[in-house]
């Protein structure tokens, strides 16, 4: 009980985690849901309950050529393990600056003579500064990588020491520090709530989120990322589900408890989006209005108005009667006069993890009592980092202490240890001058398709290798309850076509583009550029997919030959 | 305003008010205000006058709502004390009087232009020594940024504004640089965590090795318990009794073995 609690929890964390990260949109992320990821997240804890082994185990048990899954799963666990404590790196730099009044990231430094601000911060805002000048250090392009950065780096240790204190004591003591990990969002996130909906401009995030927008249903990009975004927060293909549900009772209805975990997850997911979005709300109306606010000053000072007489109510009117007036003069401060839309406000996409730094930093500063409203974000995100980071290294470590040879050398925390210490010292690489590039190359190639791929093969596995109607007569004898048609249905067909075509818009989202590209951050004109990856990196690429993805036919083939090698040894001996 | 210098103003700042002005400064260094009524008024002074002009505005409406005062001549009167008091600050300037202060152009933004001329009205100071005077220390104290700030803020506060409402148009403010305490707090914080998380990792693991090293001893101790047990010697009324000697047999030779009755196959 107190397992499937664990695992339970496991996904609240990672729902909450994607949610925060990437904006979500409502209809794709719950057909997704229901025709993707509750189908799926059944088929593996039917498969972990039935074989009753860990990830590596149960495939081999039901087919011997498929024990590269579980290689596979674990493989994709290391790397994600590897990047993903940089989050909590910076979740710690940002919490330990939350002490300060006024925070740091609300205003701009002075420059050399103290005349004005840094000319960086006032091209871009303050909070973009922050994040990249402060923070990151980050440099103009992949290619040249600078420094190691002593403070990230000083946070990411600090964050590994934390995760090992964690773990230290196996799967019993991690499952009571997620307990505590996982409920403790719960209560900010409600605080959040509360303050959230009574934002000015909330209700405009609201309004945003809860209208569907049709030309972006009919975007494949949308229900990619839905599906992908749905693999992630439920923990599709890692490999620990299984293992989880390896511990439970033979009679348990996991039927059941992929439906209740499927509806909390979603549950879960639309509260904290409606906390999203209206925090985002506030944001852009804040910023919409200090645009026209600006434009009035403009205005008013150019044409030496009366102070108080432009308002937002009659500025297009006087704008032009202006033009008409002074047409030379207007058109002396047209370029400068900037068209503020809410809509487009609302619009800036929420991409990657340091555009959620920014949007949230830059929202809080504008609350009263920041400072309060700054630190309880940033323990919360702390806390959802931390509970991710244990169940990633819980994956990685259950293998490690179970398999016979490396668990007789060392002992339990040794093995812990080792496996923190490698993935911190390799995370360093993260906190360089042009870590964060390569934090994004990890973030959106290391998981997304070996995932799709790993949860294509054990979906087809199940139903085609092993046989569907021996899985359900397995199951009927386990538990007692028949198969209904739906996830029969779900298995066999719909899921894994989805998952192919999903494969095949990828690749044909690559193929169109022709070469991969990224958001580079220009300090001279304080804003991201598109710049092209360089070879090397693409082979790092590549290597990332194809480390984890060829663990599967590896597998295959190590199982071929050790057998053909086995059959010729029985044959010469008889 | 003396008819030699050729200087036409408006008579009548209300004038000014009820319509719209436009203040240019024209290539050839002449300052000329072109009013809406097409009266056009324009100061034929030397070059230099004109360069030595700064144009202030004021956003009274935005610093303070509906509390915001009207801006008539009695507030310039309050300007010119200001600016008179800033100049007298400068050595060599302590004469200066508020008649020296010149005010024109008042809109309705409130902005105006004002000129600093010397005792003998002659000429117009230098741009440079009226700008000195507005960013003068009051006291003058070495070190400490905030003294720079004194003469500005002097100004900024009898009119209830500050830097941004009031604005000195090409004098720029020093800006009060953050204070920066000499440890920066969050590497205060980070020690603190960071030693609390070391500790509790060295406690769990020395907890860890003790349990272990128990787990060994365990065992071996229940095997010296038993090797006690038998090397005690049992006495009973005064007799030691035998142990049941397990380790060896004694072949109690007044019985023959079973297997010598039979015959060997």
């Amino acid at each position: 009980m107190k397992v499937q609690a664990v695992s339970h929890l496991r996904f609240y964390i990672k729902v909450l985690k994607e949610q925060m990260m990437k904006g979500s949109f409502l209809v794709p992320y719950i057909i997704m849901l229901t025709v993707e990821g509750m189908p799926l997240l059944y088929l593996e804890l039917a498969v972990g309950q039935r074989m009753r082994q860990g990830s590596i185990g149960a495939w081999r048990t039901i087919n011997p050529y498929l024990s590269g899954v579980g290689v596979a799963s674990v493989v994709v666990s290391f790397f994600l393990s590897m990047y993903y404590n940089v989050i909590n790196a910076w979740a710690f730099w940002y919490l330990f600056h939350s002490f300060q009044d006024p925070l740091p990231w609300s205003v701009c430094p002075l420059n050399g003579n103290r005349t004005g601000y840094d000319e960086e911060c006032e091209k871009a805002s303050s909070t973009q500064y922050f994040w990249y000048r402060k923070t990151l250090n980050i440099s103009p392009s992949i290619q040249e990588s600078g420094a190691v950065q002593w403070e990230p780096a000083l946070c990411l240790i600090l964050a590994w020491l934390l995760v090992y204190l964690c773990i230290l004591r196996g799967t019993e003591s991690t499952g009571k520090v997620v307990y505590f990990t996982a409920l403790l969002p719960y209560c900010v996130l409600i605080v959040y709530l509360v303050r959230g909906l009574t934002l000015h401009g909330a209700t405009n995030g609201l309004a945003y989120m809860f209208t569907p927008k049709m030309e972006q249903l009919a975007n494949p990009k949308a229900w990619i990322n839905a599906a992908t975004q749905i693999f992630f927060s439920l923990g599709l293909g890692f490999g620990s589900l299984i293992a989880f549900a390896s511990y439970n009772e033979p009679s348990n209805n996991c039927q059941k408890h992929a439906v209740i975990v499927s509806i909390i997850n979603s549950s879960t997911s639309i509260f904290a989006s409606v906390v999203t979005f209206s925090i985002y709300g506030f944001k852009a109306t804040f910023n919409y209005e200090s645009c026209l606010n600006k434009v009035i000053l403009l205005l008013t000072n150019s044409f030496d108005l009366e102070d108080g007489f432009l308002t937002v109510s009659n500025l297009e009117e006087v704008k032009s009667y202006l033009a008409s007036a002074y047409p030379s003069k207007y058109s002396e401060v047209f370029p400068q006069i900037k068209n503020c839309s809410l809509e487009s406000e609302l619009e800036t996409a929420v991409q990657g993890t340091g555009l959620a730094f920014i949007v949230y930093t830059e929202a809080i500063k504008n609350m009263e009592v920041s400072q309060l409203w700054s630190v309880l974000y940033f323990f919360m995100l702390l806390m959802l980092g931390i509970g991710s980071m244990l169940g990633n290294t819980a994956a990685i470590l259950t293998p490690l202490t179970d398999s016979k040879v490396i668990s007789s050398y060392l002992p339990k925390e040794a093995i812990s240890g080792l496996v923190c210490l490698v993935s911190c010292a390799i995370g360093l690489v993260f906190t360089m001058e042009a870590g964060n590039y390569w934090f994004d190359i990890f973030n959106d190639y290391a998981a997304t398709l070996p995932l799709l791929l790993i949860v294509l093969v054990e979906a087809a596995a199940v139903c085609y290798l092993y046989g569907l109607r021996r899985f359900e007569s397995d199951l009927k004898a386990m538990t007692g309850h028949a198969l209904n048609w739906y996830w029969k249905a779900m298995w066999g067909g719909v899921s894994p076509l989805l998952i192919i075509s999903l494969f095949v818009f990828y690749l044909s989202d690559y193929i169109i583009t022709g070469t991969l590209q990224y958001q580079a951050w220009d300090a001279s004109q304080g804003q991201l550029v598109t710049k092209d990856y360089p070879p090397y990196a693409l082979a790092i690429i590549g290597l990332l997919v194809a480390s984890s993805t060829m663990c599967i036919p590896l597998g295959a083939l190590g199982t071929f030959i050790v057998r053909r090698l086995k059959r010729r040894d029985t044959a010469s001996v008889a | 305003m003396s008819p030699s210098r050729k200087i036409l103003w408006a008579p009548n700042p209300s004038f000014l008010e009820a319509g719209k002005s436009t203040i240019k400064v024209l290539a050839d260094g002449r300052f000329s205000v072109w009013h809406r009524k097409g009266v056009t008024m324009s100061w034929m002074g030397p070059r230099e006058d004109a360069e030595n002009a700064f144009k202030v505005r004021l956003s009274l409406r935005t610093a303070l709502g509906d509390k915001a005062y009207a801006w008539d001549t009695n507030e310039e009167y309050l300007f010119k004390a200001m600016v008179a008091f800033s100049m007298r600050r400068v050595p060599n300037r302590e004469g200066t009087e508020i008649s020296h202060v010149l005010l024109c152009n008042v809109t309705q933004r409130v902005s105006f232009w004002f000129v600093v001329t010397d005792p003998s009205r002659n000429h117009t100071l230098p741009a440079v020594e009226v700008q000195s005077a507005i960013r003068l220390p009051l006291v003058a104290v070495s070190g400490g940024c905030s003294s720079l700030r004194m003469n500005r803020n002097r100004i900024n506060n009898a009119f209830f504004l500050n830097d941004q409402t009031l604005e000195f148009l090409r004098i720029p403010a020093t800006l009060a640089p953050p204070t920066d305490p000499s440890v920066p707090i969050w590497i205060i914080i980070f020690g603190v965590i960071f030693c609390i998380v070391i500790v509790a990792t060295m406690l769990l693991i020395l907890s860890g090795i003790r349990q272990h090293r128990r787990k060994n001893k365990g065992p071996s101790e229940m095997e010296d318990t038993e090797d006690k047990w038998e090397n005690t010697v049992k006495i009973e009324n005064g007799i030691p009794c035998d142990p049941l000697d397990m380790k060896g047999g004694h072949v109690n030779d007044a019985f023959v073995t079973e297997d010598e009755r039979l015959t060997p196959l």
